[in-house]
Protein backbone atom coordinates (compact mmCIF):
# COMPACT_ATOMS: atom_id res chain seq x y z
CA UNK A 1 0.00 0.00 0.00
CA UNK A 2 2.81 2.51 -0.89
CA UNK A 3 1.99 6.51 -1.28
CA UNK A 4 1.99 6.75 -4.78
CA UNK A 5 2.60 9.98 -6.16
CA UNK A 6 -1.01 10.86 -7.13
CA UNK A 7 -1.50 10.44 -3.26
CA UNK A 8 1.47 12.79 -2.27
CA UNK A 9 0.03 15.49 -4.50
CA UNK A 10 -3.83 15.23 -3.13
CA UNK A 11 -2.53 15.34 0.78
CA UNK A 12 0.21 18.19 -0.30
CA UNK A 13 -2.71 20.02 -1.54
CA UNK A 14 -4.92 19.30 1.11
CA UNK A 15 -2.78 20.56 4.02
CA UNK A 16 -1.70 23.49 1.74
CA UNK A 17 -5.35 24.58 2.47
CA UNK A 18 -5.37 24.10 5.51
CA UNK A 19 -2.73 26.47 6.00
CA UNK A 20 -2.10 27.44 9.28
CA UNK A 21 -5.23 26.40 10.92
CA UNK A 22 -4.29 22.02 10.99
CA UNK A 23 -4.22 22.54 15.08
CA UNK A 24 -7.98 23.82 14.83
CA UNK A 25 -8.92 20.86 12.90
CA UNK A 26 -6.54 18.36 14.72
CA UNK A 27 -8.32 19.78 17.89
CA UNK A 28 -11.74 18.68 16.72
CA UNK A 29 -10.48 15.42 15.54
CA UNK A 30 -9.55 14.28 19.57
CA UNK A 31 -12.67 15.61 20.70
CA UNK A 32 -14.41 13.58 18.27
CA UNK A 33 -12.25 10.41 19.24
CA UNK A 34 -12.89 11.15 22.74
CA UNK A 35 -16.71 11.20 22.57
CA UNK A 36 -17.23 8.27 20.06
CA UNK A 37 -14.70 5.76 21.37
CA UNK A 38 -14.57 6.69 25.01
CA UNK A 39 -11.60 4.21 26.04
CA UNK A 40 -9.41 6.64 24.04
CA UNK A 41 -9.49 9.34 27.62
CA UNK A 42 -8.10 6.49 29.34
CA UNK A 43 -4.50 7.95 27.84
CA UNK A 44 -5.84 11.33 29.12
CA UNK A 45 -6.49 11.49 33.04
CA UNK A 46 -3.80 14.09 33.38
CA UNK A 47 -5.77 16.60 31.13
CA UNK A 48 -9.26 18.62 31.55
CA UNK A 49 -11.44 16.45 28.37
CA UNK A 50 -14.20 18.98 28.70
CA UNK A 51 -15.40 20.80 25.46
CA UNK A 52 -13.06 23.81 24.94
CA UNK A 53 -10.72 22.90 27.15
CA UNK A 54 -7.50 24.74 26.49
CA UNK A 55 -5.06 21.58 27.07
CA UNK A 56 -6.87 19.74 24.64
CA UNK A 57 -6.42 22.86 22.37
CA UNK A 58 -2.48 22.64 22.93
CA UNK A 59 -2.33 18.74 22.88
CA UNK A 60 -4.66 19.05 18.96
CA UNK A 61 -1.61 21.39 18.16
CA UNK A 62 1.34 18.93 19.04
CA UNK A 63 -0.50 16.38 17.07
CA UNK A 64 -0.84 18.61 14.07
CA UNK A 65 2.85 19.49 13.93
CA UNK A 66 3.53 15.79 14.09
CA UNK A 67 0.97 15.41 11.16
CA UNK A 68 2.45 18.80 9.27
CA UNK A 69 5.98 16.82 9.86
CA UNK A 70 4.88 14.24 8.03
CA UNK A 71 3.33 15.89 4.94
CA UNK A 72 6.79 17.42 4.92
CA UNK A 73 8.71 14.09 4.75
CA UNK A 74 6.43 11.72 2.62
CA UNK A 75 9.42 10.10 1.55
CA UNK A 76 10.31 9.07 4.74
CA UNK A 77 7.72 8.16 7.43
CA UNK A 78 9.52 5.67 9.47
CA UNK A 79 12.90 8.21 9.73
CA UNK A 80 10.75 11.98 10.58
CA UNK A 81 8.48 10.30 12.96
CA UNK A 82 11.52 8.08 14.67
CA UNK A 83 11.27 9.83 17.89
CA UNK A 84 7.12 10.03 18.06
CA UNK A 85 7.20 6.00 17.97
CA UNK A 86 10.07 5.55 20.56
CA UNK A 87 7.82 8.40 22.57
CA UNK A 88 4.51 6.31 21.98
CA UNK A 89 6.11 2.90 22.53
CA UNK A 90 8.18 3.17 25.70
CA UNK A 91 6.71 6.46 27.32
CA UNK A 92 3.50 6.57 26.61
CA UNK A 93 2.53 2.81 26.07
CA UNK A 94 -0.33 3.94 23.64
CA UNK A 95 -2.24 0.66 22.45
CA UNK A 96 -1.52 1.09 18.48
CA UNK A 97 -5.01 -0.06 17.85
CA UNK A 98 -6.29 3.40 19.32
CA UNK A 99 -3.81 5.34 16.33
CA UNK A 100 -7.09 4.19 13.94
CA UNK A 101 -9.39 5.77 15.61
CA UNK A 102 -7.59 9.43 15.89
CA UNK A 103 -6.86 9.02 12.10
CA UNK A 104 -10.70 7.97 11.26
CA UNK A 105 -12.25 10.99 13.06
CA UNK A 106 -9.34 13.26 11.62
CA UNK A 107 -10.77 11.81 7.78
CA UNK A 108 -14.44 12.45 9.26
CA UNK A 109 -13.35 16.50 10.46
CA UNK A 110 -12.36 17.34 7.14
CA UNK A 111 -14.82 15.77 5.31
CA UNK A 112 -17.12 18.25 6.89
CA UNK A 113 -15.01 21.40 7.12
CA UNK A 114 -13.51 20.70 3.31
CA UNK A 115 -16.75 18.99 1.48
CA UNK A 116 -15.60 20.71 -1.83
CA UNK A 117 -12.39 19.12 -1.55
CA UNK A 118 -13.15 15.65 -0.69
CA UNK A 119 -13.53 13.27 -3.41
CA UNK A 120 -13.52 9.91 -2.99
CA UNK A 121 -9.52 9.71 -4.38
CA UNK A 122 -9.19 12.60 -1.82
CA UNK A 123 -10.44 10.40 1.28
CA UNK A 124 -8.61 7.40 -0.16
CA UNK A 125 -5.30 9.15 -0.61
CA UNK A 126 -5.54 10.39 2.99
CA UNK A 127 -7.06 7.37 4.81
CA UNK A 128 -3.52 5.55 3.31
CA UNK A 129 -1.16 8.61 4.38
CA UNK A 130 -2.54 8.05 7.44
CA UNK A 131 -2.34 4.64 7.80
CA UNK A 132 0.87 5.07 6.95
CA UNK A 133 1.73 7.59 9.63
CA UNK A 134 0.21 5.13 11.93
CA UNK A 135 2.87 2.06 10.47
CA UNK A 136 5.30 4.53 11.27
CA UNK A 137 4.29 5.58 15.22
CA UNK A 138 3.90 2.09 15.46
CA UNK A 139 7.18 0.84 14.73
CA UNK A 140 8.99 1.13 17.57
CA UNK A 141 6.93 -1.07 19.44
CA UNK A 142 8.22 -4.44 19.37
CA UNK B 1 -28.77 -3.93 20.99
CA UNK B 2 -27.44 -0.32 20.81
CA UNK B 3 -27.98 1.77 24.24
CA UNK B 4 -28.45 5.24 23.36
CA UNK B 5 -30.23 7.61 25.50
CA UNK B 6 -33.31 9.30 24.57
CA UNK B 7 -31.31 12.52 23.35
CA UNK B 8 -29.00 10.30 20.98
CA UNK B 9 -32.15 8.55 19.46
CA UNK B 10 -33.47 11.82 18.12
CA UNK B 11 -29.83 13.13 17.08
CA UNK B 12 -29.39 9.85 14.70
CA UNK B 13 -33.62 10.44 13.69
CA UNK B 14 -33.22 13.91 13.06
CA UNK B 15 -30.74 13.63 10.88
CA UNK B 16 -31.86 10.52 9.02
CA UNK B 17 -35.25 11.91 8.05
CA UNK B 18 -33.11 14.52 5.85
CA UNK B 19 -31.04 11.56 4.24
CA UNK B 20 -31.38 10.79 0.81
CA UNK B 21 -30.89 6.87 1.31
CA UNK B 22 -30.02 6.32 -2.63
CA UNK B 23 -28.07 8.94 -2.81
CA UNK B 24 -26.13 8.15 0.42
CA UNK B 25 -26.15 4.90 -0.06
CA UNK B 26 -24.58 4.51 -3.71
CA UNK B 27 -21.90 7.12 -2.05
CA UNK B 28 -21.27 5.29 0.72
CA UNK B 29 -20.76 1.84 -1.22
CA UNK B 30 -18.85 3.33 -3.88
CA UNK B 31 -16.13 5.29 -1.40
CA UNK B 32 -16.20 1.39 0.20
CA UNK B 33 -14.74 0.29 -2.63
CA UNK B 34 -12.37 3.45 -3.66
CA UNK B 35 -10.83 3.68 -0.53
CA UNK B 36 -10.58 0.03 0.39
CA UNK B 37 -9.94 -1.74 -2.98
CA UNK B 38 -10.01 -5.37 -1.94
CA UNK B 39 -13.46 -4.58 -1.00
CA UNK B 40 -14.70 -5.06 -4.93
CA UNK B 41 -13.97 -8.56 -4.50
CA UNK B 42 -18.01 -9.07 -4.16
CA UNK B 43 -18.54 -7.10 -6.79
CA UNK B 44 -16.95 -8.65 -9.93
CA UNK B 45 -20.37 -8.99 -11.81
CA UNK B 46 -21.10 -5.29 -10.97
CA UNK B 47 -19.15 -4.42 -14.39
CA UNK B 48 -16.53 -1.28 -14.59
CA UNK B 49 -15.12 -0.80 -11.27
CA UNK B 50 -11.37 0.17 -12.70
CA UNK B 51 -11.54 3.95 -10.99
CA UNK B 52 -13.04 5.98 -9.02
CA UNK B 53 -15.11 7.48 -11.56
CA UNK B 54 -16.03 4.08 -12.91
CA UNK B 55 -17.31 3.43 -9.49
CA UNK B 56 -19.36 6.04 -8.53
CA UNK B 57 -21.03 6.37 -11.67
CA UNK B 58 -21.43 2.66 -12.08
CA UNK B 59 -25.51 2.10 -11.73
CA UNK B 60 -25.07 -1.77 -9.93
CA UNK B 61 -23.07 0.20 -7.21
CA UNK B 62 -25.88 2.89 -6.68
CA UNK B 63 -28.64 0.16 -6.45
CA UNK B 64 -26.79 -2.23 -4.39
CA UNK B 65 -25.69 0.61 -2.36
CA UNK B 66 -29.67 2.13 -1.42
CA UNK B 67 -30.52 -1.64 -0.99
CA UNK B 68 -27.80 -1.81 1.77
CA UNK B 69 -28.85 1.64 2.97
CA UNK B 70 -32.51 0.67 2.84
CA UNK B 71 -31.78 -2.08 5.08
CA UNK B 72 -29.93 -0.12 7.61
CA UNK B 73 -32.50 2.20 7.48
CA UNK B 74 -34.78 -0.32 8.64
CA UNK B 75 -32.34 -0.91 11.45
CA UNK B 76 -32.83 2.38 12.93
CA UNK B 77 -36.63 1.80 13.54
CA UNK B 78 -35.26 -1.03 15.42
CA UNK B 79 -32.26 -0.37 17.66
CA UNK B 80 -33.33 -2.06 20.95
CA UNK B 81 -33.97 -5.52 18.77
CA UNK B 82 -30.99 -5.21 15.99
CA UNK B 83 -29.76 -8.57 16.76
CA UNK B 84 -33.26 -10.03 15.61
CA UNK B 85 -33.89 -7.44 12.87
CA UNK B 86 -30.56 -8.79 11.02
CA UNK B 87 -30.62 -12.31 11.96
CA UNK B 88 -31.88 -13.39 8.05
CA UNK B 89 -29.26 -10.94 6.91
CA UNK B 90 -26.27 -12.28 8.93
CA UNK B 91 -26.89 -15.34 7.80
CA UNK B 92 -27.12 -14.48 4.26
CA UNK B 93 -24.17 -12.65 4.37
CA UNK B 94 -22.06 -15.98 5.85
CA UNK B 95 -23.60 -18.61 4.03
CA UNK B 96 -24.25 -17.37 0.71
CA UNK B 97 -22.28 -14.20 0.62
CA UNK B 98 -19.23 -15.29 2.21
CA UNK B 99 -18.22 -11.87 3.67
CA UNK B 100 -16.15 -11.28 6.15
CA UNK B 101 -17.96 -8.88 8.97
CA UNK B 102 -14.79 -6.76 9.31
CA UNK B 103 -16.27 -5.67 5.51
CA UNK B 104 -19.52 -4.17 7.95
CA UNK B 105 -17.06 -1.77 9.96
CA UNK B 106 -15.67 -0.75 7.28
CA UNK B 107 -18.84 0.30 5.71
CA UNK B 108 -19.86 1.58 8.43
CA UNK B 109 -17.33 3.94 9.21
CA UNK B 110 -17.55 5.23 5.48
CA UNK B 111 -21.24 5.86 5.97
CA UNK B 112 -20.24 8.05 8.71
CA UNK B 113 -17.42 9.81 6.69
CA UNK B 114 -20.32 10.30 4.12
CA UNK B 115 -22.51 11.94 6.67
CA UNK B 116 -20.15 14.15 7.67
CA UNK B 117 -19.33 15.19 4.41
CA UNK B 118 -23.00 15.77 3.56
CA UNK B 119 -23.94 17.50 6.81
CA UNK B 120 -21.33 19.31 7.85
CA UNK B 121 -21.79 21.46 10.95
CA UNK B 122 -24.98 19.69 11.83
CA UNK B 123 -22.79 16.30 11.82
CA UNK B 124 -21.23 17.65 15.04
CA UNK B 125 -19.26 15.96 17.85
CA UNK B 126 -22.35 14.54 19.81
CA UNK B 127 -24.49 13.12 16.53
CA UNK B 128 -21.01 11.45 15.39
CA UNK B 129 -20.60 9.57 18.62
CA UNK B 130 -24.37 8.54 18.49
CA UNK B 131 -23.69 7.03 14.90
CA UNK B 132 -20.96 5.45 15.67
CA UNK B 133 -23.00 3.50 18.26
CA UNK B 134 -25.54 2.95 15.77
CA UNK B 135 -23.09 1.92 12.48
CA UNK B 136 -20.81 -0.47 15.68
CA UNK B 137 -24.42 -1.92 16.41
CA UNK B 138 -25.09 -2.28 13.17
CA UNK B 139 -22.21 -4.21 12.19
CA UNK B 140 -22.21 -6.28 15.18
CA UNK B 141 -25.67 -7.71 14.41
CA UNK B 142 -24.60 -8.93 11.11
CA UNK B 143 -21.92 -10.71 12.07
CA UNK B 144 -23.84 -12.28 15.02
CA UNK B 145 -25.21 -15.63 13.26
CA UNK B 146 -21.85 -15.89 11.72
CA UNK B 147 -20.17 -19.62 12.34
Amino acid sequence: MALHAADRALVRALWRKLGSNVGVYATEALERTFLSFPSTKTYFPHLDLSPGSTQVKAHGQKVADALTLAVEHLDDLPGALSALSDLHAHELRVDPAHFKLLGHCLVVTLARHFPGDFSPAMQASLDKFLSHVISALSSKYR
Amino acid sequence: MVHLTPEEKSEVTDLWSKVNVEDVGGEALGRLMVVYPWTRRFFGHFGDLSSADAIMHNPKVKAHGKKVLSAFSDGLQHLDHLKETFAKLSELHCDKLHVDPENFRLLGNVLVVVLAHHFGKDFTPHVQSSYQKVVSGVANALAHKYH
